[in-house]
């Protein structure tokens, strides 16, 4: 594993943030932390990255004891922090070439990834100007550029896409997508399930503090149940017969859905279509549903007292 | 493009390397602070304006003017040392309380370096001011009657202070909790110049403020400034000052990088 951690705690004051987490991330690997506002993922984020010292646990980047000797582990990983870390007074490029400097790349290799990343983030035409005057989407891009000036083998990003439109979040996941082809391996945070599901080969599910669940996209989605159908009726006295003939099935009358377990396939579907017909209910429509990273999200970190309504699926899988 | 990313081999340990972040830190203090407008201003403003109130107002007031110009000079350099001081603890606590300071942080850099940057803009800062009030002086009447090695000795010695002082404000910097307090805290270096001889001999002084005038590191170093530019007699101030100075400095370097170093690592 080259990053590790074991048995996080960390308190603020009588506040306890962190509660024994665990978690690691394998080589070229893409860790997503995934959690609600408060749940403790920027200060996991900050003891990875050596800026907070844990109460307790071990944090190991490529080997190296993180907690005992942060300055040996600070030349393995990068950190794009949740705040901006950009000097606002210095220009793009003045920026770049700082951290190069800083990296001791020397002045002419510091200069040349200045512009290789300027080119990169598609940042050149604003390079000499101070970032003060630019947007919030080209200071972000220069935030992640400025972390990958040392060719960093660990890449900490503390919600890399907050204050993105879509445009600039579907361009920084092609370029976070480049980084991990190109071996880096990546730890990031997310409150976007959509990010999570697109990037991350192992996501971390936090929560008040603990692990609630971890696991790749598609296992934690099996965990709420596999695919389901969901059928729109036509009226009340089909919603009740439809709850009749299948009793584990989820009743949202308000919509008029009824949702049951499924396998996906079509043979289930005509079934199910056929067994309604036979008991007389009008259906207005069907759809097939998988579970998104959203319901095992929502399943996972507010537990739904008994009456609320089961989470409806956000996304449809044709 | 992605040979852009290739971990590459360097190392960040050792004399070169430290030093090599040292000039990189100061590079960039500098060049925030040349284009930092306000506080640029007000130490080019501000030592004119404390030049002009002490020689036309009070000066009038307080005995013959001329004379009043001679003795006053080397109190309002120190003066103003004291507000680059103070700006420099607002500057050192906006830094220390930005998200780049975590990036600094989180990098294989040493602490001091991002300390000795701000310490040297804060020279350079009070360097500008200290050439503007002496401009100020000499066009308001001021006459001294130093000669080269005397002008030398008076940079040194106001060196010397001002690199204590910066060292002290950024300590006090990265102890505040926010601009704001860094302010507050540093109200104490605006002040103690006046408890001093720079403007009124402490003669003059009710005998508790007496005490304090006398026994505070800014009276020797104003009367060796005095001294040197103007021909007062020095005595035992010259090496009270630098002991002062040598003093403030040391205490302030040691404190400031700890500080530095736990404040990050809550
Ligand atoms: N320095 C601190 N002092 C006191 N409490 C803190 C400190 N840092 C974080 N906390 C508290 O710890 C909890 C977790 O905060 P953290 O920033 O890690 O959450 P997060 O998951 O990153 O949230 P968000 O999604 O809003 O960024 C919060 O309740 C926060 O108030
Ligand atoms: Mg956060």
């Amino acid at each position: 594993m080259l990053v590790e951690a074991t048995g996080l705690c960390k308190s603020f004051g009588a506040t306890r943030v962190l509660d024994g987490v665990d978690l690691s991330a394998a080589e070229g690997e893409v860790l997503a932390l995934l959690g609600p506002n408060g749940a403790g993922k920027t200060t996991i984020v900050r003891i990875l990255s050596t800026l907070t010292r844990p109460d307790a646990g071990t944090v190991r980047i490529a080997g190296v004891d993180a907690v005992r000797e942060p300055a040996r582990a600070r030349a393995l990983f990068s950190l794009t922090g949740q705040a901006s870390a950009v000097d606002d007074r210095q220009t793009g490029r003045e920026n770049l070439v700082m951290m190069g400097h800083l990296a001791h790349l020397g002045r002419r290799e510091s200069r040349r990834r200045a512009d290789d990343l300027l080119e990169r983030f598609d940042l050149t035409h604003a390079a000499d100007r101070r970032v003060q005057t630019w947007s919030g989407g080209m200071r972000r891009r220069i935030d992640l550029a400025m972390s990958l000036v040392g060719g960093p083998r660990v890449l900490f990003l503390d919600e890399p896409t907050t204050g993105l439109d879509p445009a600039g979040r579907a361009t920084m996941w092609d370029t976070i997508g480049d980084l991990v082809r190109g071996g880096t391996t990546l730890v990031l945070t997310t409150q976007h399930l959509e990010e999570a599901d697109r990037l991350a080969d192992r996501v971390v599910l936090v929560d008040g503090g603990r692990v609630t669940a971890s696991g790749t996209p598609e296992a934690l989605k099996t965990l709420v149940g596999g695919d389901r159908l969901e059928i729109r009726v036509a009226d009340a006295a089909g919603l009740r017969r439809v709850a009749d003939l299948h009793p584990a099935a989820v009743v949202d009358r308000e919509g008029r859905t009824v949702t049951l377990p499924s396998d996906g396939g079509a043979a289930h579907l005509h079934a199910v279509l056929d067994e309604l017909r036979a008991a007389g209910v009008a259906v207005d429509g069907v759809r097939s549903a998988r579970p998104t990273l959203d319901d095992v999200f929502l399943a996972l970190t507010r537990p739904a007292s008994p009456s609320a309504p089961q989470p409806v699926a956000a996304g449809t899988a044709a | 493009m992605t040979t852009a990313l290739a971990a590459p081999a360097v190392r960040h340990t050792g004399a070169r390397a430290a030093l090599s972040d040292r000039l990189t830190m100061s590079a960039r203090s500098l060049r925030l602070t040349s284009r930092d407008a306000d506080t640029l201003v007000m130490s080019i403003v501000l030592p004119v304006l404390l030049m002009a109130l002490f020689v036309y107002v009070f000066g009038g007031a307080i005995s013959g003017r001329a004379e009043y110009v001679d003795y006053v000079v080397p109190g309002i350099v120190l003066l103003c040392a004291g507000y680059g001081a103070a700006s420099t603890a607002m500057v050192v606590a906006a830094d220390t309380t930005s998200g780049m300071v975590d990036r600094l942080r989180s990098l294989p850099v040493r602490s001091s370096a991002v300390l000795t940057g701000h310490v040297v803009a804060s020279v350079a800062r009070n360097a500008l001011s200290t050439a503007v009030v002496v401009g100020a002086a000499l066009l308001m009447g001021f006459r001294p009657d130093a000669g080269p090695l005397e002008w030398l000795a008076t940079a040194g010695v106001l060196l010397l202070y001002v690199l204590a002082l910066s060292w002290l404000a950024a300590l006090l910097g990265v102890l505040a909790s926010g601009v704001e307090s860094a302010s507050a805290l540093s109200f104490l270096m605006l002040f103690l110049p006046y408890l001093s001889s720079a403007f009124v001999p402490p003669e003059t002084l009710p005998t508790a403020l007496r005490a304090v005038a006398e026994h505070q590191p800014i009276t020797p170093v104003i009367e060796t400034v005095r001294g040197l530019l103007t021909g007062t007699p020095i005595g035992s101030s010259g090496w009270l000052a630098v002991l002062w100075c040598g003093g403030i400095l040391a205490v302030a370097v040691t404190a400031a990088g700890w500080a530095y170093r736990r404040r990050g690592r809550t």
